[in-house]
């Protein structure tokens, strides 16, 4: 656990990116170079950091920054890793780098997901972090692996005969833990000792470990850009979004919610849920909400808590 | 006269480029398998975990991955090598556009395959073809031994400050990487004064922080562009002197191109890879007859040496370019069509027709390419074409 | 090696024989350079006697445009977008947003 005085001030993500006015994305950028302990290269996927952050001739990153392309930066990253393995080993370079993968849920769950499995189970020192904004934000709101169940995007609108997304999200941590990795968590940057608590958890992790953080979007949610971090909360107080942890076996239950708000609540906020509050669409409505519990009881009992 | 004490080796392309990685102390692999590649990064991954050879062997799940790691240790200022063939090359394509976009000195094998559909694991040249624009410096070799000594070359003309791109260094799907040929090999210590430890421009060390991949758009993109453009352009320069340097170790002279016979050929064949030593060797036998032929074979595809093209056709009247892939829906296919190209530009006129031949690894005999002289010859003498495109032994 | 963004002294965009190498962009944290402050509809104005300084506005504001002072906090106007989570999350409600006039 960290104390937000001692957080150093220096921002290694400075201001003068794109991002849209209240972008989750931005806040988790900048909390995760708060939890840096030496010096590291960050590997990113093609998104709405990568491009907000790095329009030439502009850059935010006062640390090495890469960018490839958008299903390859574990790949990416196994490289880079490898290379400073090898040319220690040769003598020809002499420091301990931390490398971060950074990717959006698309450059996570779906083109990315082949690249970060065998990452993964090469057992690549890094932390991979999946800023999810639940879509992909960054072409234009389109549906992605990780969007609920009945939300509205541009490729799975809130039609008069499909009303949002028909499929559910999948569930990246099990696949994760799945590979035999070290470490796995979920983060919302609402609590942000937790978040950064996580980063920092990672980044000492021999091994890969990965970080799934909550990223609210205005733009793409539809709320206030003044209501992303409120959205984010919402979202752990509803069991909408459990926070936990995996840690060598262990699952354990890090923001415990014994009095759930209700999901409507954090439905209601966001302007993509907001056709589930027809009365025809009452069944898609509850599907999510059964969804919601579910999870929640599923991952409450891997974690050894009463359900 | 200087004597050059050399190792003899039999090996085929694949084992002669793997050995000439491990003696290049490459410090990355990253690679998958695709036939007939297959065996090229077996051997390297044996040297490795023989302890013959320090390096990491990524075992990538995919070409794009292999391609991808290759660029992050490329960019963190290792010397990386990776090898694929047809569908696995395919698969990269917008990693190869990345590669030399981002400026990294990767050396790649290609054990040149058919592309799908249908699928088809021989050789011909429709992989590389197909990738031909992607910025990459490309050479075709025409037998093991010119395989080893590209490969130990392409390193050097990678890593060259004033070059800075990444080299394809192609072999005849099976007729090269699988077959067994003599390789004179050099000593280690003389490949290693050769080619001393990379030496990066910039890296991505982090104690020293840079952005690399950050998003152009359209006020700066062609600029960027135009810069990788011109390099490539003037890499033919960096090349005439790696080679001139390698002749002075290995007493083995190469160039961007081979011109046999030319000085005072009236037709000729043009052609790359394996298929070159079939046509030098028809064209010994033509030229005992009386016959004023010869072959100019392309090392250097990419960037395409014009001048010296121009300067070996000399007063050739007729030439016959063998293309081993389709392009399809094209006038003429690749190669051809950087020929007449480059014929135009310097408004030479000499009679060109294009000759499809081998696909899928179908076998193009002597016979054939004698074939191809006498009508080329034929050709020289009347001045007229019959066709502009032929296709060696298709069936009806 | 002299360390350019694309941009001469004279703000000038470089030609192709002036740019780095691959796009390659060698100077760290140029985009403060960019000030995005001029996006604001809405300017958040920081009553300064009720600020307790615990720092979450500074926390969370997604583009570090809350400076830490010694005692209390502000805000860099040059980079604020007026997206207003600030004032959303301040415990104490010591921040408002007020019409922005340019």
């Amino acid at each position: 656990m960290v104390k937000l005085h001692e957080l150093s001030t220096e921002e290694l993500f400075t201001s003068g990116h794109r991002l849209c006015a209240g972008c989750a994305a931005g806040t988790i950028m900048r909390m995760t170079m708060k939890a840096l302990r030496r010096p590291t290269i960050v590997v990113n996927a093609t998104g709405c950091v990568e491009v907000s952050s790095t329009p030439y001739p502009y850059t935010s990153w006062k640390v090495s920054y890469v960018h490839v392309a958008f299903e390859n930066t574990a790949a990416v990253a196994a490289g880079i890793e490898a290379a400073y393995k090898v040319l220690k080993r040769k003598g020809l370079y002499d420091k301990d780098v931390d490398i971060i993968a950074i990717a959006g849920d698309g450059g996570t769950f779906d083109i990315g997901l082949q690249a970060l499995s065998g990452a993964l189970e090469r057992m690549h020192d890094f932390l991979f972090i999946c800023y999810d904004n639940e879509a992909y934000m960054n072409t234009g709101i389109q549906r992605s692996g990780a969007t609920p169940h009945g939300a509205a995007t541009t490729t799975s609108p809130a039609g008069r005969k499909i009303p949002g997304k028909p499929e559910f999200k999948k569930d990246l941590i099990g696949i994760c833990v799945a590979h035999g990795i070290e470490y796995a968590a979920t983060a919302s940057p609402a609590y942000w000792n937790d978040y950064i608590t996580k980063v920092m958890k990672g980044l000492e992790v021999n091994g890969p470990a990965v970080i799934h953080v909550f990223s609210p979007c205005p733009t793409g949610m539809r709320f206030d850009p003044s209501k992303s971090i409120e959205v984010a909360r919402l979202a752990v107080q509803t069991r909408y979004w459990p926070v936990y942890e995996y840690e060598g076996g262990t699952y354990r239950l890090n923001i415990k919610v014994p009095q759930p708000k209700p999901l409507i609540d954090f439905l209601k906020m966001q302007g993509r849920f907001a056709h589930l509050f027809q009365p025809s669409f009452q069944r898609e409505l509850e599907a999510l909400q059964k969804w919601v519990e579910e999870n929640w009881r599923r991952i409450t009992i891997l974690c050894g808590e009463k359900t | 006269m200087v004597i050059f004490m050399a190792k003899v080796m039999g090996l085929t392309g694949n084992e002669a480029i793997a050995y000439a990685v491990k003696q290049c102390n490459v410090d990355v692999v990253a690679a998958y398998p695709i036939t007939p590649q297959t065996v090229m990064v077996e051997v390297i991954s044996e040297y490795i975990y023989n302890g013959e050879m320090d390096a990491e062997f990524i075992c990538v799940e995919s070409e794009h991955s292999a391609m991808s790691a290759c660029i992050g240790a490329s960019l963190a200022g290792a010397r990386v090598f990776t090898g694929t063939a047809s569908q696995g090359l395919a698969l990269m394509h917008e990693m190869l556009y990345i590669a030399s976009g981002l400026r990294c000195p990767i050396v790649m094998g290609v054990a040149n395959r058919a592309l799908s559909a249908p699928l088809n694991i021989h050789g011909d040249h429709s992989d590389m073809m197909g990738s031909r624009d992607c910025g990459w410096i490309q050479i075709y070799a025409e037998n093991v031994q010119e395989a080893y000594d590209w490969t130990i070359q392409a390193f050097k003309i990678a890593e060259d400050p004033r070059v800075l791109l990444p080299v394809s260094v192609n072999i005849d799907g099976f007729i090269l990487s699988h077959c067994v040929e003599n390789v004179f090999v050099l000593e280690d210590d003389v490949v290693a004064r050769f080619l001393p430890p990379r030496k990066p421009l910039i890296t991505i060390d982090p104690t020293n922080p840079i952005t690399v991949g950050a998003m152009c758009l359209p006020d700066y993109y062609f600029e960027v562009k135009f810069q990788q453009f011109q390099t490539l352009n003037e890499s033919l320069k960096v090349i005439r002197e790696v080679t001139k340097e390698y002749e002075s170790l290995s007493g083995r002279k190469y160039d961007v191109l081979e011109a046999y016979a030319m000085e005072d050929a009236e037709a000729a064949i043009l052609c790359i890879g394996s298929t070159a030593g079939t046509a030098k060797e028809v064209a010994k036998g033509l030229r005992r007859e009386g016959k004023k032929v010869g072959v100019v074979k392309l090392w250097v595809y990419r960037p395409f040496p014009q001048e010296d093209l121009i300067k070996a056709l000399g007063d050739v009247k007729a030439l016959a370019v063998l293309d081993r892939a389709f392009s399809f829906g094209a006038p003429f296919n690749a190669l051809c069509s950087d020929v007449i190209s480059t014929l135009y530009k310097y408004r030479k006129d000499i009679r060109v027709f294009n000759c499809v031949y081998g696909l899928g690894g179908r076998d193009i005999t002597p016979m054939e390419i004698r074939g191809i002289f006498e009508e080329t010859l034929e050709i020289a003498d009347t001045g007229r074409l019959k066709e502009y495109v032929r296709f060696i032994g298709v069936r009806e | 090696m002299r360390r350019l963004s694309g941009l001469s002294e004279t703000g000038r965009k470089m030609g192709w024989k002036e740019l780095p190498i691959g796009g390659y962009l060698l100077e760290p944290g140029s985009s403060m350079k960019y000030k995005t402050g001029d996006w604001r509809a809405f300017r958040p104005i920081i009553d300064q006697k009720k600020c307790v300084n615990c720092l979450l506005c500074w926390i969370y504001c997604p583009d570090g445009a809350i400076i830490r002072l010694e005692k209390n906090v502000d805000v860099n106007y040059d980079y604020c977008k007026g997206c207003g989570i600030c004032a959303n999350e301040c415990p104490v409600k010591c921040i408002s947003m007020v019409e922005e006039k340019w």
